[in-house]
């Protein structure tokens, strides 16, 4: 076992935290998850927030409108 | 075990009788020049790969490694090979290759299915993908005895959570399972295969090609990635196509959209980032594998919606209800 957890920003997208994991919520709700990595959502787009549901993503090519 | 299924052409034909016929000496056919893109030939690789999965109740587990049918599977596999990296651009660079499977791009199978598919729409669908799901995460594993350090690390990760994190119950195959009962579908393995006509085939097929060889390494978790890429929207999607149709059964498509969005990030920096450091020069097969499983899942996905625009099933035959 690592000694600490290892946690990823990733640009762009979620934060990468080593689980298992459990988050508090601002309306007080508490939620987990035991999976070996857990995406969470950085940028409020998720419709599972906390969690990374890849809603980060550009809809468009690079230079499409 | 599944059983073994109906001919399609002469290849599978001899085959299946050869198998069949109680005689591991028994004469095989040649591969000859096949439809890369056929029933023939994907029947054919199917039923020699099975033999290295769970393999089928009248054949002796023998011929897994017999030497005359392992040369016809290869000859087989170099047509099928040769059309994969034939119909892909190649490139010398893996990013713009991930981006461009980053943009979620309409018209595709689980678009239909949210906007207008039904009951019949759907349970096709689930039947086309069992031929993948009753072996989930299968082909991948023979990766793994060929990577090293954080590469090989990451993917016995990712492989652990298809796995169900080490309860069968949770395995990604059982969630499947699931949810094909729900549909009143049989759940049994393999219980579709001959239903299930070639561009399903040809999806697998890459897959266990790709497994098989450790001169494709690369191109295995080039695909891993491109499937964990782009399922992760598509199943939400589909949990909202089941909402639409009354399908409560949605844990199958609710964990792929959580568990991907890791799946993705792992397998893009930590497998094939870490692959790629030890070993540049497997960018080229990294990208072919990316660009085949689009080639594959596109042409599986223009099947199944010619068919459904055209009023008609796109399987082989009616499912039979369970
Ligand atoms: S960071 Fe991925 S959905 Fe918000
Ligand atoms: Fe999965
Ligand atoms: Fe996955």
């Amino acid at each position: 076992m690592p000694d600490e957890r290892r946690v990823t920003m990733v640009t762009g997208g979620p934060i990468l935290v080593e689980g298992p994991v459990e988050i508090t919520l601002d309306d007080g709700r508490v939620v987990r998850s035991d999976r070996f990595v857990v995406a969470l959502c950085a940028c409020r787009r998720s419709k599972t927030f906390p969690f990374c549901d890849t809603s980060h993503r550009p809809k468009h090519r690079r230079g499409e409108s | 075990m599944g059983h073994i299924p109906q001919p399609r052409g002469p290849i599978s034909e001899g085959i299946i009788s050869a198998l069949t016929s109680g005689d591991t000496r028994a004469t095989l056919p040649s591969a000859g020049t096949p439809d890369p893109f056929g029933d023939d030939l994907h029947l054919s690789l199917y039923v020699c790969y099975e033999l290295h999965y769970q393999g089928f109740d009248a054949v002796d587990p023998e011929w897994e490694w017999d030497p005359a049918l392992l040369g016809l599977r290869r000859d087989l596999e170099r047509v099928y090979l040769a059309a994969l990296r034939d119909g892909v651009a190649g490139g010398a660079d893996v990013d713009p290759v991930v981006e461009e499977l980053m943009i979620d791009a309409p018209g595709g199978v689980s678009h239909f299915l949210e906007d207008k598919g039904e009951l019949w729409h759907l349970r096709e669908y689930v039947v086309h993908r069992s031929i993948y799901h009753h072996k989930e995460a299968d082909p991948h594993a023979w990766v793994i005895p060929r990577l090293t350090g954080q590469a090989k690390a990451s993917m016995v990760a990712v492989e652990y959570d298809e796995y169900g994190g080490g309860r069968a119950d949770h395995m990604h195959s059982t969630l499947f399972r699931g949810l094909m009962r729900a549909l009143d579908l049989d759940d049994s393995y393999l219980a579709y295969l001959d239903e299930a006509p070639a561009p399903m085939l040809g999806v697998v097929n890459m897959m266990s090609m790709f497994g098989l060889h450790r001169s494709l390494r690369g191109a295995l978790v080039g695909h891993f990635a491109a499937a964990e890429i782009t399922t992760s929207p598509g199943a939400a999607r589909m949990t909202r196509a089941l909402k639409r149709l009354g399908v409560a059964e949605t844990v199958f498509f609710t964990e792929h959209v959580e568990a991907d969005a890791v799946h993705e990030q792992v397998l893009r920096r930590d497998v094939i980032g870490d692959l790629l450091r030890r070993e540049p020069e497997l960018t080229g097969d990294v990208v072919f594998g990316l660009q085949a499983t689009d080639l594959v899942e596109g042409r599986f996905g223009a099947h199944l919606l010619g068919a459904w625009d055209a009023g008609r099933t796109s399987l082989l035959e009616a499912p039979h209800a369970g």
